[in-house]
């Protein structure tokens, strides 16, 4: 796969009097982190090869604020949800993907009351999508064999009652898919959420990520799928704790796709 | 015609107190900030028939929640049997229920093998709390009076079921005898097998002894009735409106203070004119006290039933934070009765320079990851997340107290939209890498 990857900006859009179908919200760590971005350029890859219409904000995107949130900030929350909601209003933006968790969650539930309404979906939703009407077909099996256990982000799970849809994008890829005892509305935390991500955790016996991880290897899996930027560096970091980084991988759901398609 | 005069004075004064100690819980509740719940009374009416009636959250844990299904529904049936106490100790009657003739038989033994039911769950359930020590019993949560609280409250049930078992058993004997007073046979599945401990005793013995019965079961259940609104065992009274009251929102929202978003709004749009200020109450952000708090977050605090739930699935509070969700209601609790009791004192509330904050560590606050398993897991929806996040929107907004950590990525996202120090010019290059 050597073609550029097409990221238009709603700018780009703009300039050609098009819509594009969806906006996809990259989020900070789709855009800064290093591992995330890996995930964001696998998830334009598949948008690519579906040709679907899709634009991004490119530099007029800014956080959405949920870590200030839930760090109780809500003042800067608020700041920055009125921003970016005059940038999408301005765009007269309807439906949107995000790259992460949270950042689907505070789009569809805190947006509104603010003035910013939109139909606002996870990634492994949009996936689903895709598969389900043909735009996207897996056929063969690279992933035939190897055993898949997915961690439940809250912010997806829990919070907002997405179990299935990763799920079922996953049942493409002709693995076998194994399950936590701690799973869907049971799942267990990565100890990210909560604007933990962001700071030394409290005192303890031990770090959540490392219980969490411990659950996902005792299954030994190939992969450990996730669907969030956030617990992807948690349960990276907690499989390294257990010197299991050479044998067990971390991937978001959206690599899986891309690597099932060979883009 | 003495007794008759009795029993009326005590069911008086069961019933006033109840009222009182009950106005006093409604008062404190009503210390809580206004937030209207009244939407969509169908879904509301259905959670509460799912979860609080037919207790659907307890099923995740099957042996807990036959046992409890056993004594919460032998408690409620047992209650038909009262009112037949409650009549014939107003009016002198013996067993005014039994004109309902072969359906008196079926009842009351239903109601012995209810009993004997909710008597076995009891014993179970203190079992479990102080000899086999489950985990979310022996908790430190709950040293000193909530553990004893709950071993009383168990303790209580069974000497009351008790009381139940010897009354019939007596009963029977006196009619098999063919006393006086005693004509009424009626179906004793369970307390037959008491009868032997009091066959051969005299009538005037047993009589005594059915009587004293019948005085300690029903004293036993005003007392109850009157130490219920002290004590955990609140929650078989308010679970049904928590429930009713419940969140219906995803569990991912979080409620966006209309105080702040007119702020926001007057600095971002100069021709934006906030609503005028409420003289009378300061505006105060996040919750410094439990009266910071909405009224919902305060019967939250007055039902929860100290199961620990919360607790046993909490990431925080399995990895040896000091943080429990459970006891986040707790203390909650424990200060909205100090400020009750200091409301009762000295007429209105007077400052005790005390607070929530006084309860409640920032250590334990800044531990939660906002994961919502504790709601979850909780059998009568109460929502210990909300309680953490507006104690610390009171640190951050008001206190301008957070660690360190996080105060630095409050001003990353402030100057560069992001919680990193990452430019925002370069938030597209990821595509050229
Ligand atoms: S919510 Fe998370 S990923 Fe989304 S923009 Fe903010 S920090 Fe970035
Ligand atoms: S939301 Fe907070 S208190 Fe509740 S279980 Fe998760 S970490 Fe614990
Ligand atoms: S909050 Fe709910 S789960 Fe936690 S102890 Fe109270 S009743 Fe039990």
């Amino acid at each position: 796969m050597s073609e550029a990857l097409k990221v238009p900006t709603m700018a780009d859009y703009m300039a050609t009097g098009e819509m594009p179908e969806i906006l996809f919200w990259v989020g900070c760590a789709g855009s800064f982190d290093d591992r995330a971005k890996k995930v964001t350029k696998a998830l334009v890859k598949i948008l690519n090869f579906a040709n679907v219409k899709f634009a991004v904000l490119g530099t007029e995107e800014s956080c959405t604020g949920d870590p200030a949130k839930r760090a109780g900030n809500e003042f800067l929350f608020q700041m920055q949800a009125m921003t970016n909601i005059s940038v999408m209003n301005e765009y007269k933006i309807k439906k949107i993907v995000t790259g992460c968790p949270h950042c689907f969650n505070t789009l569809k539930n805190e947006y509104p009351s603010l003035g910013g309404n939109y139909e606002v979906i996870h990634h492994t939703q949009l996936l689903q999508e895709l598969l389900s009407s043909g735009r996207i077909k897996i056929e063969g099996g690279s992933f035939k064999g190897k055993k898949i256990t997915f961690h439940d982000p809250c912010y997806l799970g829990r919070a907002n009652d997405v179990y299935e849809a990763p799920r079922e994008v996953m049942l493409n890829l002709d693995a076998e898919l194994a399950e936590m005892k701690r799973s869907k509305a049971n799942g267990f935390c990565c100890g990210a959420g909560g604007a933990q991500m962001f700071k030394e955790a409290e005192k303890g016996d031990r770090e959540v990520n490392v219980e969490r991880s411990e659950e996902a290897l005792a299954l030994n899996p190939d992969i450990i799928a996730v669907g969030c930027p956030f617990c992807n560096t948690m349960m990276t970091d907690g499989v390294k704790h257990f010197n299991k980084e050479q044998s067990v991988k971390v991937m978001d759901v959206a690599e899986l796709i891309a690597q099932a398609k060979d883009l | 015609m003495i007794a008759s005069i009795i029993f009326i004075l005590l069911f008086a004064a069961g019933a006033a107190l109840f009222t009182v100690n009950s106005r006093k819980v409604i008062r404190n509740i009503r210390l809580g900030k206004d937030v209207d719940l009244s939407d969509q009374p169908e879904k509301r009416w259905k959670i509460m028939t799912l979860v609080a009636l037919g207790q659907s959250k307890m099923l995740s844990r099957p042996i807990p929640a036959i046992l409890h299904i056993f004594v919460y529904v032998g408690f409620v049936i047992i209650n038909i049997e009262v009112v037949e106490i409650i009549v014939d100790g107003i009016f002198g009657t013996h067993r005014f229920l039994s004109f309902l003739g072969p359906l008196y038989n079926f009842l009351i033994g239903s109601f012995e093998i209810l009993a004997f039911l909710v008597a076995f769950g009891c014993a179970i359930f203190l079992i479990r709390r102080n000899i086999i020590k489950l985990k979310r019993f022996v908790s430190k949560d709950l040293d000193g009076w909530p553990r004893t609280d709950a071993n009383a409250i168990l303790i209580t049930e069974i000497l009351l079921m008790s009381a139940f078992f010897t009354m019939n058993a007596c009963d029977t004997l006196l009619f098999n005898m063919g006393s006086h007073h005693y004509n009424i046979a009626f179906a004793n599945p369970i307390s037959q097998f008491v009868m032997p401990l009091f066959s051969g005793m005299s009538e005037g013995s047993l009589i005594f002894i059915e009587r004293s019965a019948w005085w300690f079961h029903i004293i036993g259940i005003f007392a109850f009735l009157n130490y219920l609104p002290y004590s955990k065992h609140f929650h078989i009274l308010l679970a049904f409106p928590n429930v009713y009251f419940s969140n219906l929102n995803p569990k991912g929202k979080f409620t966006n203070l209309e105080s702040v978003t007119n702020e926001v709004k007057a600095m971002m749009d100069p021709s934006f004119t906030p609503p005028p200020a409420n003289p009378d109450k300061p505006m105060r952000f996040g919750a410094k006290d439990v009266t910071d708090l909405s009224w919902k977050k305060l019967l939250d605090a007055y039902s929860c039933t100290e199961c620990g739930r919360c607790t046993s699935v909490c990431p925080a509070n399995i990895t040896g934070k000091l943080l429990s969700p459970r006891k986040i209601m707790m203390s909650t609790r424990d200060r909205l009765v100090e400020v009750g009791e200091n409301i009762d004192k000295n007429g209105s509330f007077v400052d005790d320079s005390k607070s929530l904050g006084s309860y409640i560590s920032k250590e334990e606050l800044w531990a939660c990851t906002s994961c919502n398993a504790c709601v979850e897991a909780c059998p009568i929806n109460i929502d210990p997340l909300s309680i953490i996040i507006e104690m610390r929107r009171y640190l951050v907004m008001e206190e301008s107290s957070a660690p360190t950590e996080l105060t630095g990525m409050f001003t990353n996202i402030e100057n560069n939209g992001a919680p990193w120090q990452f430019p925002p010019s370069d938030r597209l290059n990821w595509k050229n890498e």
